[in-house]
């Protein structure tokens, strides 16, 4: 099969955003005839006519500045010599981009600029890549006539220090700033402020004393408030912001497009390289997610794939308390199909099992789950989306009638009144957080509802305008309550109610909520709400105009996880807002391919594209194709896997690019499990936590090693590309494929287009889709079929996937995972932004930086009555296990709530959690746990041996010649 | 902190309850639904053989439930 080859995309630099103008307007730019939108500038028409105009301050990802003046045209009928990059376009306009008037005045421009700038081209780390060597060029620059006195990039002059001159920054580990090269276009500083929304940077000083500065006086860029998302550097003209990859390698000469390998907004990149050597990830302007917009983990953090950490050769022992043993593919393969049936023949077809990855691709999860239900033959298979998004499959099936979001990211650009409830996502999904927090400066109203006071609460130039601080645990009760208000004070959308639901089962609810005990006055001491912001936030939400919700983990994650996804459809549903731009039921993945490995039929219930498997005509059309017959019985689910193994019934697991041990609850009951079993097989780039339970060792690949796809949050079907060789030999599944095949598969696939293929001929919601159309249209949103040929950006137009909408009642239950005398505080737990979950891919980058270890966030008053002062270590303890961390004092959490992040294994807040989980599907409760906090003087015991058992079990012998 | 497996069984179909117990119609058609739909034989068999010998830990909805839980096929 061969490589695909892209096509030529435009990437051209139009100088000022697209208008959304529907009305056209025709004018003549140098004696060509263009047609625009209205709202077009002359500098975007020239560009659309191939027609460059010289330009420096001016950017498409940026509203036009006009500070330069190196843009400058002539217009017929007009005085003087406007810029192209401000004036917008009219019909009729007659523009002359070249004249000896405009070529003097672009001269006199470009030589004030390079009078004070250094003429180091040939050295510079921009060489090649310059906006400013560019122009030079472009205005036909030759000499420069005169010398200036005073610079800003000589450190002496004029025999004495320069005061102008400030040394270059590099505080940030992965980016530069050298005010020496700096033209002060203010393209880093509009960056920051309008694609980014972080206000980090600012122009200090006027003329010739202007300066671009990170933060307030005395700070560097690492001390500012800035999150390294690099649109900065991206927006730079020249070598002034500078990636130190490009400073180190040099200007890459190629590049390929492909997808960011950790959340689930799904950036598209070009990484540019020399040969096979990354040079630098650049975020696509083309991507349909970022549209060219990043943050820092992928912008920045792809060390890990050279990291020394790394394994690449397969390895095997027969007990875990013995070192790894290196071997070859061939027999680490062999000796694991041949365990794998050992198992099998003494202990049952039942006895063995697999989990598919969330951050592997779509054909890889595909073949993992096949490889589980073809060849090992039963269903036990499950996916580490099982401990996220599980709820949403359940809730939004029932309620809508399909496992997903509704609406693309582009949506947000039409909302008016946002709720985000249980996710942060200017921490989880930064590039998402950046468009809504655009939306919101446009004048979009927040209401955010979460125990802690996450940054969209109040940040630079934004501020929620209802902030509910719930108790963990009582979402159900917060958001009935929302739903009372808005029935008992007659806001709900009866028409869209009528339309497009079941108006009975509404009827049912209605009455249900209606009932006082729901009422926020009610519920207020119960979620610590208080009752009129709560029932203002509700008419807010149902009054506002387009309403959308957003939300994440601290929705999920929760005993009630899945009747809270349905609380939150009942209210879209309620208020009418479904169905078109600007509203609807977003949830925020976690794990870049959560949506895809949900999709692939990873649940052990469920074969590709959400069919039971005990729907006879589904397994039809698989058996037909694969040959074998498939189990009609539901598999065990990664907990219930645990329980078996503990019990003796389940002894054998495949694990594929997952870290169960340190992602799942309740550590020790993991542990255990893993234990127990006979054969657990990992395959991982790094000797990850589970590993140390591990039996087999697969090296395994990353995304810049394989073709794929990945499937984002707004069900968007994104390319991977391979864009370097596997390092250690085999894309991921190819090594399913080499397992699959020494157990008897007899497959044949030698690219993973076959694999879409496969998933095209069996999934409906997938039948349009193929490499080529991929190749065609960039990305798809699923459903793609005859009925979509496009793909569907907004879900459930005319009615939805299940006819019509339901209602279900929602009672709140509190959780048994209750405080009392021994435990008075609750824990929640998230992700911050340069850490990715269980961080092992982030922990082996330069982001360290940002966050070297968990620590715990409480709330002063707590901390006081413990004895507690910022930075000691503390003692964090649950009915289910203690460890310890250092403790941050903060108001953002309320009294009574504590709250740490789970990206260190040495921290391990998994042994804290409990094994209490979601009544429907089992998604552990990792965002309530009871517990006390007290001093401590160290790392716990259990830290101790766990850190001891870790070092024995990661051991490997030198390979045997 | 660990359940033996029986009692983790029942904790299970009891939250399940809790939710059925609150929905409109029959929550035992509801909860028995549920049950086949997502647990595997083993955890099935499991309720059933533990509701054998006591179903006092078990709540009134699960215990109606309990005819209409499918038993597993005698395979592998
Ligand atoms: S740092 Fe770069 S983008 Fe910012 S003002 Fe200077 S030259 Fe322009
Ligand atoms: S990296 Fe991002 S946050 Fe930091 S200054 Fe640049 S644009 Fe602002
Ligand atoms: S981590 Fe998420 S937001 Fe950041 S670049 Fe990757 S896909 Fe985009
Ligand atoms: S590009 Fe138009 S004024 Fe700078």
């Amino acid at each position: 099969m061969k490589d695909f080859i892209l096509p030529p995309k435009d990437d051209r630099d139009m100088g000022t955003p697209a208008s959304r103008s529907a009305t056209m307007v025709t004018l003549k730019i140098d004696g060509f005839d263009v047609t625009v939108p209205e709202g077009t500038s002359v500098m975007r028409a020239s560009a659309e006519a191939g027609i460059q105009v010289p330009k420096l301050c001016a950017t498409d990802s940026l509203e036009a500045f006009g500070s330069c003046r190196l843009c400058v045209v002539e217009i017929e009928g007009r005085r003087g010599t406007p810029a192209s990059c401000t004036t917008p376009v009219a019909e009729g306009m007659v523009v002359h981009t070249q004249s000896s008037k405009v070529r003097k005045i672009r001269k006199g421009v470009m030589e004030l600029y390079i009078s004070d700038h250094p003429l180091d081209c040939l050295t510079c780390s921009a060489n090649g890549d310059c906006e400013l060597q560019d122009m030079a060029g472009a205005v036909g620059l030759r000499d420069v006539r005169y010398e200036a006195v005073e610079t800003h990039f000589q450190p002496r002059q004029n025999g004495e220090a320069n005061p102008n001159y400030i040394p270059k920054d590099d505080s940030n580990p992965y980016f530069t700033y050298d005010p020496a090269k700096c033209i002060v276009c203010s393209r880093c500083v509009r960056a920051c402020e309008e694609v980014q929304g972080t206000f980090a940077l600012t122009i200090t000083g006027s003329g010739f004393d202007s300066r671009v500065s990170a933060g307030a006086a005395g700070d560097d860029f690492m001390s500012s408030d800035c999150v390294s998302c690099g649109a900065c550097v991206q927006a730079c003209p020249t070598a002034t912001l500078q990636e130190k990859s490009v400073i180190e390698l040099g200007t890459p000469e190629r590049s390929v497009i492909t997808t960011c390998a950790y959340c689930g907004v799904g950036c598209s990149f070009k990484a540019e390289l020399n040969g096979d050597q990354l040079v630098r990830m650049v975020p696509y302007k083309h991507g349909k997610a970022n549209q060219g917009h990043s943050c820092v983990k992928g912008r920045f953090a792809y060390g890990y794939a050279s990291h020394t950490d790394r394994i690449l050769n397969p390895m095997i022992r027969d007990r875990i308390d013995q070192p790894w043993r290196e071997v070859t593919w061939e027999e680490a393969i062999g000796f694991t199909a041949t365990r794998l049936r050992d198992i099998q023949a003494k202990h049952g077809k039942q006895a063995i099992g697999g989990i598919t990855s969330s951050r592997c691709t779509n054909e890889e999860t595909y073949l993992v789950q096949k490889m589980i239900r073809a060849v090992f033959g039963n269903n036990n298979t499950d996916t580490c989306a099982r401990v996220c998004h599980s709820p949403t499959g359940y809730g939004l099936r029932t309620t809508f009638g399909t496992s997903a979001g509704t609406q693309d990211f582009d949506s947000v650009e039409h909302t008016d009144v946002v709720i985000v409830i249980g996710a942060n996502p200017t921490d989880g999904h930064p590039v998402f957080a950046s468009r809504l927090k655009k939306r919101l400066r446009q004048g979009a109203k927040l209401i955010v509802i979460d125990p802690r006071r996450i940054d969209l609460v109040k940040s630079a130039h934004i501020a929620a305008s209802h902030h509910l601080p719930l108790r963990p645990g009582t979402n159900v009760a917060v958001l009935t309550s929302i739903a009372h208000v808005i029935v008992t004070e007659g806001l709900a959308d009866e028409d869209f109610i009528r339309t497009r639901c079941d108006w009975t089962e509404f009827a049912d609810y209605a009455e249900f909520v209606s009932d006082p005990r729901h009422a926020p006055e009610a519920t207020e001491l119960l979620t610590g709400v208080p009752a009129t912001e709560l029932r203002a936030a509700a008419r807010l939400f149902a009054t506002g105009g387009n309403g959308s919700i957003y939300y994440g983990l601290g929705v999920t994650e929760h005993s009630q996880g899945s009747t809270t996804v349905m609380a939150i459809a009942n209210l879209a549903m309620m208020t009418g807002n479904l169905g078109r731009p600007g509203v609807g039921v977003n949830p925020l993945r976690g794990q870049n391919n959560v949506q895809g490995a949900c999709d692939m039929g990873s649940f052990p219930h469920e074969l590709p594209g959400y069919r039971h498997v005990s729907d006879d005509a589904t397994r039809a059309v698989f058996e037909k194709l694969w040959g074998v017959t498939i189990d009609a019985e539901p598999g065990l689910r990664i907990p219930n896997m645990l329980d078996a193994a503990v019990e003796g019934t389940f002894k054998g697991l495949y694990i594929q690019g997952e870290d169960i041990l340190q992602s799942d609850p309740d550590t020790k009951h993991v542990s255990a499990g893993l234990a127990a079993m006979e054969c657990v097989i990992v395959q991982d780039l790094f000797l990850n936590e589970t590993a140390n339970y591990a039996h087999v060792f697969l090296p395994g690949s990353t995304f810049l090693e394989k073709d794929g796809t990945f499937t984002n949050a707004e069900r968007r079907i994104n390319r991977v590309r391979r864009v370097m060789a596997p390092r250690n030999g085999y894309a991921d599944w190819e090594v399913t494929l080499m397992l699959a095949n020494a157990m008897g598969a007899g497959w044949t696939y030698t690219h993973p287009a076959q694999i879409m293929d496969e998933i095209a001929a069996t999934t409906p919601s997938f039948a349009g889709v193929s490499y080529e159309m991929l190749e065609e249209k960039g990305s798809v949103q699923w459903p793609c079929n005859e009925k979509a040929p496009e793909g569907t950006p907004i879900m459930h137009v005319d009615g939805f996937v299940r006819g019509r909408g339901r209602f279900i009642t929602t009672e709140y239950v509190a959780t048994e995972e209750r405080t009392g005398p021994r435990f008075p505080l609750l824990l929640t737990t998230g992700r911050i932004l340069s850490q990715y979950n269980v961080g092992a891919q982030t922990r082996r980058t330069e982001n360290v930086a940002w966050h070297p270890e968990d620590v715990l966030e409480i709330h002063p008053h707590d901390a006081e009555v413990r004895g507690v002062k910022q930075g000691d270590w503390v003692r964090l303890a649950s009915r289910a296990g203690e460890t310890s961390l250092r403790a941050h004092l903060t108001d953002r959490v309320s009294p009574g709530v504590v709250y740490t992040t789970f990206h260190h294994p040495v921290t391990q807040a998994n042994v804290i959690t409990t094994d209490h989980s979601d009544w429907a599907t089992n998604c552990p409760e990792y965002k309530v746990t009871a517990v006390q906090v007290a001093l401590s003087n160290g790392p716990s015991e259990w830290q101790r041996d766990y850190a001891a058992q870790a070092e024995q079990s990661r051991r490997i012998l030198p390979a045997a010649e | 902190m660990t359940a033996s497996p029986a009692e983790k069984l029942v904790a299970m179909a009891n939250q399940i309850a809790t939710f059925f117990d609150t929905q409109p119609g029959d929550p035992a058609e509801g909860i028995a639904k549920h049950i086949n739909e997502f647990w595997e034989p083993r955890m099935r068999e499991g309720l059933l053989a533990h509701a054998a010998t006591t179903t006092a830990d078990l709540r009134p909805s699960v215990i109606a439930a309990l005819p209409h839980i499918r038993r597993a096929r005698q395979t592998a």
